[in-house]
């Protein structure tokens, strides 16, 4: 059939692709310029960079110079590390538990697991840091690890909830019947179907957490710095220019983790 | 837990007696313009990401299979890199020399750096950048779910590729539309990096306001208040976008 393009066709296609290219170029741009500033010669953030060096990679890596942002780094870790694996725990129990069911607490719980995702996380932080001094806590890496599970647990449930919704419930009902026990069956059937589900959202919640800043601003003491935290300090009060160079790592990290997560569980399937 | 913050709330305020924060709050027009630039820097960011979320989700959808896992990838990187890092990223393109002053400038079209930085534009823009993935991935989930042989039936009905885009495939759409604002929306609000880094210290916004009463001021009871406040004007805004979320649901399969 052939179909005479008319003004209307042309119009359409160019404002689409203008649009577009709009959007794919500063969605991309961003990521480009952080990776080119990284490898700037200069002390100032002037774009395109006088001339090209490692030397704020070097002073990045140097262990006396940059003590602090490698501590930074190691809290955030380790934090990242403890409450992912915690939440996978609690997320998938609780995804257990609500998905499926229509009854008014099942709805109840996972708006209130969801909350974290729409509602400013930083009252909950500062709802944390009151929580915890009222009962006289110091601030502490565990308290931190706390509060990152209560806004990183809704990635893992909302990842595992939809693919237990694949999972066929005859499934379960034969396993059963051939005499399987509930744990035997959730080892052998349920988990084998949604362990895809689960490792993409801990992979979420991982650099979720990697990411907070909105509880660690309040929970994150002169002891125990967070990576976000510290490099927030590094651009807002002098501007530092390693900060590009952890930028750079961080986004290399990044896209490789992504890719291989793709290549495993179909990790942007899943997001969308 | 979020039930247990908010009872919290009140304990520290229950030493003052009442709702005295809060009528301190609601005293003061300060308070006033700050919680109104707050929500309005949500709008301006919620209108400019729809403005070019919507073209890439069309885009996606018409693009050959092959081509959008990359799509995809180039979607969700920006989502997961750490938001310290995006918002670096538009201090340097915003920055005096950044790289828009040093391209209009090499251009000839300014002759002295812009103040693009710790301006409300310049944040508007980052923070599109920055939450844009949170408008793509619901819409082109939606719109990718639509039926193709909808579009067919309406060109052979005679009706323009513009025509269907507002008659047919938008309408669809919408609560993918709504759903990737009202993350958008949430996400901007409080967006605190963004905000203090981008915005600087001129621009007092409801996150840094918070964070000021309880970290330097210690006045706790205050800042839950403003915690409160926000939580509520976000709260009002979501279930707003929700319900005519579910209206628009509604619309498309009814």
């Amino acid at each position: 059939m052939a179909r005479q393009s008319t003004a209307g066709d042309v119009s359409y296609r160019v404002v689409l692709g203008a649009l577009s290219a709009v959007a794919l170029l500063v969605l991309i741009t961003p990521v480009v310029v952080v990776i080119i500033t990284s490898f700037t010669d200069s002390r100032s953030l002037r774009f395109p960079p006088p001339a090209l060096s490692l030397r704020w990679y070097r002073s990045l890596f140097d262990p006396v110079m940059s003590a602090q942002i490698h501590m930074a780094v190691w809290n955030s870790l380790v934090i990242a590390v403890c409450a992912t694996t915690i939440s996978v725990v609690l997320g998938t129990a609780s995804a257990l538990a609500i998905a499926g069911r229509r009854t008014w607490w099942a709805l109840a719980l996972d708006g209130l697991f969801m909350s974290p995702l729409i509602l400013p996380t930083l009252a909950f932080g500062l709802a944390a840091l009151m929580f915890f001094s009222t009962l006289g806590f110091p601030l502490s890496i565990p308290l931190m690890i706390l509060g990152h599970v209560a806004v990183i647990v809704p990635f893992i449930l909302r990842t595992t909830i939809a693919s237990l919704s694949q999972l066929d419930r005859g499934l379960l009902d034969t396993s059963a019947s051939l005499g399987a026990g509930a744990v035997y069956t959730f080892r052998r059937v349920t988990l084998p179907v949604i362990r895809p589900g689960i490792l993409a959202g801990a992979f979420i919640a991982f650099m979720a957490s990697l990411d907070n800043v909105s509880v660690s601003l309040f929970l994150a003491g002169p002891e125990n710095d967070v990576l976000p935290i510290r490099m927030w300090s590094m651009l807002e009060s002098t501007l530092d220019v390693r900060t590009a160079a952890v930028s750079g790592v961080l986004i290399f990290t990044t896209a490789v983790l992504l890719v291989v997560m793709d290549r495993v569980v179909g990790l942007t399937r899943r997001i969308s | 837990m979020l039930l247990a913050g908010i009872s919290l709330r009140v304990t520290p305020q229950l030493e003052g007696f009442g709702l005295g924060q809060y009528a301190k709050f609601a005293g003061d027009a300060f308070n006033w313009s700050v919680l109104w630039q707050t929500l309005m820097l949500g709008v301006k960011t919620v209108a400019l990401t729809a403005c070019i979320g919507v073209p890439l989700g069309l885009l996606f959808i018409e693009a050959p299979r092959r081509l959008q896992p990359l799509m995809l990838f180039v979607i969700v990187l920006p989502l997961l890199t750490s938001v310290v890092v995006r918002t670096f990223a538009w201090m340097v393109i915003l920055g005096r020399e950044g790289l828009v002053n040093n391209a209009l400038l090499a251009l000839g079209l300014i002759g002295a750096p812009l103040r693009l930085l710790h301006t409300e534009l310049g944040l508007v823009v980052a923070l599109s950048q920055i939450e844009m993935p949170l408008m793509l991935l619901p819409l082109i989930s939606v719109m990718s779910r639509l039926d193709p042989n909808l579009k067919d039936a309406s060109a052979a009905l005679g009706a323009g590729r513009w025509r269907t885009l507002f008659r047919v495939t938008l309408p669809l759409s919408l609560p993918g539309l709504l759903a990737g604002c009202l993350l958008v929306f949430a996400s901007s609000v409080t967006a605190f990096v963004s905000q203090t880094i981008i915005g600087g210290g001129r621009m007092v916004l409801m996150p840094f306001y918070l964070w000021q009463q309880a970290t330097t001021l210690f006045n706790w009871p205050f800042a839950a208040t403003i915690g409160m406040v926000l939580l509520v004007a976000v709260l009002a805004v979501v279930t707003t976008l929700n319900a005519l979320g579910r209206r628009s649901r509604a619309l498309v399969h009814g």
